[in-house]
């Protein structure tokens, strides 16, 4: 008997399903996921221990509780999952993500265990490119800005809107030339837009100039898109330098992590008009978003949304599957989380 | 201002005459570059009433500048019978009686291509927001929900979406030629086949509707295709479906098209252009799957340029009795 979305705990299992830990917020999940899942793999979920006498047990008693058993593990969202969990889970040879990115696991700990990690793979590229550039066009023609304008019945009584600016010729920079950066790249020549990158090396195979440094790609663009993986090295690569290198026209976009950006300064930029504008869809401490961008026109706001489509949670929710039973298997991994993803 | 003396040689200015009804914005922002080659009689400026200015200037105006304002009609024709020429700094001319002008000969110019590509631009920018809700999100986030709230509803991917243009001239082909790197699929319907375009085309804009997610409307305002978008062709498109429409307004029947989405009958629209501009119907202000916009389209501080820079080109041609350049023709 497959459990449903209430599973029960390990003593009442009367399948042979293996056991399939789910690791997510308190308030978030994702269904089309789980009901995938539970078809094959009979799921522990803390937040869904039924009624007992005592209250549902915390999640270290939890964990510790079904330890021995527990080999994989799905972790959902941007959920952090670290080594103090790593700890009560000593049996645990498999982490799958639902993301695309990495950084709220840490890595180096189920490296040094040999856990192996898979992630989103290649499920959300085309949903985040498409996104990168919706802002881009919002952010440049003032679309959503204008939507405000008219919605608040403006348009009869103040006349036009303001200008926006042409898309054509633009020079965009794109930060990480990887899997989305190159979708981004494609789709905005057919905009005839003009391309640069910086990434961590030069591609030869890709016709675009390379910069090497973010600084000097930052200099010779009009708009920025961030479009790299979180990581060390790549932490606030957009600092205050590259901003003032943007220029007081120069547009950023981020559809990566929020702290590839120095938020505070990024702000701080934009409050003194220092920079032209700005698409951001994540933050550095989401869902917090600085109030001092709510009141700004030249800002388009979105709650980490750029991934997110009904399709590509289908295409993730394969992925997962495919690689849990890979591994049950005994199979080599579709999607294993990279050391360079770019 | 006074005109520049150096137009005035022994004293006569020897400026051809253009008669201007309104002010437009590309006048307004770049008066000098007409001015030094066009003299310009700026009706609105006239202590006269209009049919007394114009009565002055008739026998002497040989051209008209206006744009999408400006309403040239019979009667207007009637005040100014040495007129042989209007061009228009915008790419529509619905506002124009184009039969009556081909009846007295008079040669209409608009901006042939030239805003083809930021129109394109806009077209695809209003067909992601509403997809992916970028606007209803934004507004999300400004109004502080996605703390209090959480996650805001999904949007729909573009890829593989089936997209249906209607009208496949300059600004259409722009648009097709964005989409296809997003991985959709095109589809059309126009008034005159094209034989270069490889695209499946359809006779009807309801059949075009009932095979496409969503349709964009990229054609010009005539007595054929007002609300070419009506009823049945909402119904055809469905509960899914999105319009998109920066043509004109009144491409739609903006009543119907009004009720479909508050009845929820259509999945959303994007809409730079209404029936009666600067009126939008309120019921929309309250939906989050309709992006609104205030005719923006064509405007960005380049295409006023480079409308100014059309225009003074036909212009120029005619006083010298070349060819127009940008024509307004039958395509």
């Amino acid at each position: 008997m497959a459990a449903q979305q209430n599973p029960i705990v390990l003593q009442n299992q009367t399948d042979d399903l293996p056991l399939l830990l789910i690791h997510r917020p308190p308030f978030f999940t994702i269904l089309p996921l789980t009901h995938l899942l539970s078809r094959h793999f009979h799921l522990l979920d803390p937040h869904l221990q039924p009624p007992s006498p005592s209250h549902p047990l915390p999640l270290d008693d939890f964990l510790s509780l079904h330890a021995p058993s527990l080999r994989a593990v799905v972790v959902v969202g941007i959920h952090p999952f670290t080594a103090d969990h790593l700890r009560l889970l000593p049996s645990l040879e498999l982490v799958a993500g639902t993301s695309v990115g990495t950084d709220h696991i840490d890595v180096a700990a189920c490296r040094r265990r040999g856990i192996a990690v898979t992630h989103a793979g290649y499920a959300f590229t085309e949903d985040v490119a498409d996104y990168a550039v919706a802002l881009l066009i919002d952010v440049l023609r003032r679309v959503s800005a204008s939507d405000r304008y008219v919605r608040s019945g403006l348009w009869p009584v103040r006349g036009e809107y303001k200008l926006g600016s042409k898309l054509g010729r633009k020079r965009i920079g794109i930060v990480g030339l990887g899997r989305i950066g190159s979708k981004v790249a494609n789709r905005l020549r057919a905009f005839g837009c003009r391309i640069a990158y910086n990434s961590r090396k030069e591609k030869p195979s890709v016709p675009f100039p390379f910069y090497s440094n973010v600084c000097d790609l930052a200099s010779e663009s009009d708009v920025l898109v961030v479009c790299c993986s979180l990581t060390a090295e790549t932490h606030h690569i957009i600092n205050k330098d590259v901003m003032k290198a943007l220029g007081k026209e120069g547009v950023m976009i981020n559809v990566g992590r929020g702290a590839l950006v120095d938020e505070q300064e990024l702000v701080r930029f934009l409050m003194q008009g220092e920079i032209g504008g700005a698409g951001l869809d994540v933050f550095e401490n989401e869902p917090n978003v600085p109030r001092e961008l709510f009141d700004l026109d030249n800002v388009v706001l979105s709650p980490h949304s750029a991934v997110i489509t009904p399709e590509s949670i289908e295409s993730m929710t394969k992925l997962v599957l495919a690689n849990l039973k890979a591994f049950f298997a005994g199979e080599p991994l579709p999607s294993p989380a990279q050391e360079d993803q770019i | 201002m006074a005109e520049p003396q150096i137009h005035h040689l022994n004293g006569n200015d020897r400026r051809p005459k253009v008669l201007m009804l309104n002010q437009s914005p590309t006048f307004a922002l770049f008066p000098s570059l007409f001015t030094q080659k066009f003299r310009i009689l700026k009706a609105w400026e006239s202590e006269q009433p209009l049919d007394q200015f114009l009565a002055k200037h008739a026998r002497s105006v040989h051209a008209l500048l206006g744009d999408r304002h400006t309403v040239v009609n019979a009667e207007l024709l009637q005040l100014l019978p040495a007129l042989r020429m209007v061009t228009v700094t915008c790419t529509g001319v619905n506002q124009i009686d184009l039969a009556e002008c081909r009846r007295r000969g008079i040669a209409v110019a608009n901006l042939g291509g030239a805003y083809s590509e930021d129109v394109a631009d806009f077209a695809v920018g209003l067909l992601i927001d509403v997809l992916r809700r970028v606007s209803a999100s934004d507004r999300y986030v400004r109004k502080g929900f996605w703390r209090s709230k959480g996650d805001f509803p999904l949007g729909f991917k573009l890829g593989g979406k089936r997209i249906g243009i209607v009208g496949m001239g300059k600004i259409g082909i722009e648009v097709a030629k964005r989409l296809q790197v997003f991985g959709c699929s095109i589809a059309y319907t126009s008034r005159n086949k094209k034989p270069s375009i490889s695209y499946p085309v359809y006779s009807t804009v309801q059949e075009l509707a009932e095979s496409s997610d969503a349709i964009i409307l990229c054609c010009g305002l005539n007595d054929q295709t007002r609300h070419i978008v009506n009823k049945k062709v909402l119904s055809a498109l469905g509960k899914e479906g999105v319009v998109i429409n920066i043509g004109r307004g009144a491409l739609i029947d903006e009543k119907e098209l009004v009720r479909c989405l508050v009845g929820g009958e259509i999945g959303g629209a994007g809409l730079d252009v209404f029936e009666n501009e600067p009126y939008v119907p309120k019921e929309l202000f309250a939906l989050d799957n309709v992006v609104l916009c205030p005719h923006r389209a064509v405007h960005t501080p380049e295409s006023f340029q480079a409308s100014a820079e059309i225009a003074i080109a036909n212009l120029e041609a005619f006083f010298s009795n070349r060819p127009l350049i940008t024509p307004v023709t039958n395509d």
